[in-house]
């Protein structure tokens, strides 16, 4: 599939920004906010200017590709059935600030992509631009074989997918290192010496290599045995 | 276009806790002192705003801001007196509006109030509010801020509060409002709610280049001129430090920044600092940190690309000395504020 077409369900800070990434790298970009498009449009004439701000099924019918950037806790308020069929790039986190108590928004047993790949069961879900601070992925974002270039962390089951969305990440400026475990987005979440960190293709591999040595793997591997 | 005259500029402290000269810690009442302090030599400076934040964590040393500001009160003159900032959202906005209006009468109308939702959450829970309400909470409890700042009686009901009805507030100000600010993270609703309500706007960059808020600030006049409300120009707070000696100066920051980063991030889930994040930030990032010429240039330069009204700088990350706070206040007013309005003034003579 080429992808020409960008969906981003989320105009918040990761939003604009994955939003202002795209554009510079020429795809169609379409945006929603929660709600009326009336409150983001002023935003994103301002911030995103060329991105299209709409509704969410307008963004979801005319995507070749769907990033969610809304709050983790209120994925539910988009009906799974709305993005069938379609590859969706996850980029949420469990963040207490804004998703409450833990326990109120996830299941202890698994990690949050799992979940909402569960929950949009007829999409194809990659977590990427998870872990990278919004203004790194503003700032930094470099043309192939930059020495100042960046990694993300590229995750999912399907391998065509994640090889799509690696691809994707490339023209939006980030190496890309490569699992292909959707399970392995932890690697990244809130707690990893990953969240919030931004690193070269070299430092990230390294770690995510050795991640059963960190101290939040250890602490991954010792809560699974439980 | 910055209208040198008019430039406005801040120092902020968070109350961090002080440390002495050996490295052990001073007491939560010591640091407390020293901010009083501070707030006097910063007003004998000339420096134009003191800011103090409101934090209820055992690494910070002031949870009620405006009692602090009325102990600097009694000891100046001429600086405002500024929270920064009052967590609106797990405030009562009545409470909010008598603690400021007795303030302003104390100081002869130097108070200013700054509203905001705060980057911290541990007033939730404290003050027996949930989490999933924070944005109903902000917006709710300034649209009753905003009735009560009108100084007229009162007529409002919602979610989070009892209603009040013809009910009068006191003390009324001098000047008949409290001038007031809303702390901005970064959200563009933040800045569209701000204009809306006619209230002034400071951005907090606490991480990454200024450059990227250029579109930001657009958005706020173009909203404000959108909703035909005043147009102020935008106020920007950051942390800095500054010495005598370069070195000297980044190697104090980068113990102490990383160490306040690095104590918050362990709480939220986020890495360390690494060096080279803290050297980008100080070089081309949202970090003022040098010598009295090197953090000089980098405020002006901010200034000059946002078009700004005042520059706070945050002082005191981390456990700093007392010499070393005083020391960069004391620099910060007599060298790096008439540097940066030189800079400044050149730079218009220029265009």
């Amino acid at each position: 599939m080429t992808i020409k077409r960008v969906g981003i369900l989320g105009a918040g800070k990761v939003g604009i920004v994955l939003a202002g990434l795209a554009l510079d790298a020429g795809y169609t970009v379409r945006i929603s906010g929660s709600g009326d498009v009336k409150k983001i449009a002023l935003t994103i004439k301002m911030l995103v200017p060329g991105a299209i701000a709409t509704e969410n099924t307008d963004v979801i019918a005319n995507s070749d590709i769907i990033i969610l950037a809304i709050p983790l806790s209120r994925y539910q308020n988009i009906p799974a059935a709305l993005l069938k069929g379609k590859l969706v790039i996850d980029a949420m986190n469990y963040w207490w600030e804004t998703d409450g108590i833990r326990e109120e928004v996830l299941a202890p047993d698994t990690t949050s992509s799992e979940q909402v790949q569960a929950y949009f069961n007829t999409s194809t879900l990659v977590k990427t631009f998870n872990h990278m601070g919004y203004h790194n992925l503003q700032e930094e974002a470099h043309a192939a074989g930059d020495p100042k270039r960046k990694a993300l962390f590229v995750t999912g089951d399907e391998h065509t997918a994640v090889n799509e969305v690696a691809q994707f990440v490339d023209t939006l400026g980030f190496d890309q290192v490569v699992h292909y475990q959707l399970a392995d987005g932890i690697m990244t979440e809130p707690g990893s010496p990953l969240f919030g960190a931004s690193l070269s293709y070299t430092d990230l591999k390294d770690v995510i290599d050795h991640f059963d040595q960190t101290e939040f793997g250890k602490k991954i591997a010792t809560a699974k045995k439980i | 276009m910055v209208n040198v005259n008019e430039l406005e500029f801040g120092i902020e402290t968070f109350g961090d806790i002080v440390a002495n000269e050996d490295g052990s810690l001073k007491t939560a009442a010591e640091s407390i002192r020293q901010i009083i302090h501070e707030g006097e030599i910063a007003d004998q400076f000339g420096i134009d705003v003191i800011g103090v934040g409101e934090h209820h964590r055992p690494d910070y040393s002031v949870s009620s801001p405006e009692t602090v500001l009325a102990a600097i009160a009694a000891v100046t003159k001429n600086i405002k007196l500024a929270t920064a900032v009052t967590v609106l959202s797990s405030d009562d906005p009545v409470r909010v509006y008598e603690r400021f209006a007795t303030l302003d009468g104390l100081s002869n109308g130097r108070a200013q109030v700054m509203l905001g939702r705060g980057s911290f959450t541990e007033s939730f829970p404290l003050f027996g509010y949930d989490l999933t309400d924070y944005d109903d909470l902000f917006n709710e409890k300034l649209d009753l801020y905003n009735e009560l700042r009108k100084e007229k009686p009162v007529t409002w009901s919602g979610k989070f509060r009892p209603a009040l009805k013809n009910q009068e507030v006191y003390p009324k100000t001098e000047n008949g409002e409290l001038e007031t600010y809303i702390g901005i993270g970064g959200s563009p609703e933040s800045i569209i709610r701000t204009a809306r309500y006619g209230y002034k706007v400071i951005l907090a960059i606490i991480g990454g280049q200024a450059d990227r808020f250029k579109p930001y600030i657009d958005l706020y006049h173009a909203a404000a001129k959108d909703l035909n409300m005043p147009e102020y120009p935008v106020a920007v707070h950051s942390h800095g430090f500054i010495a005598d000696d370069e070195d000297k100066a980044i190697e104090v920051a980068f113990k102490n920044i990383k160490a306040n980063f690095d104590r918050i991030g362990l709480t939220r889930g986020w890495a360390p600092m690494s060096r080279e994040q803290f050297d980008n930030e100080t070089q081309v990032g949202s970090f003022y940190v040098g010598n009295p010429e090197t953090v000089a240039q980098r405020i002006a330069r901010t200034v000059d690309l946002l078009d700004l009204g005042r520059f706070d700088l945050v002082y005191g990350a981390g456990n700093q000395t007392v010499a070393q706070r005083e020391r960069m206040i004391e620099l910060y007013a007599t060298k790096v504020i008439p540097r940066v309005k030189e800079i400044l003034q050149a730079k218009e003579a220029a265009k």
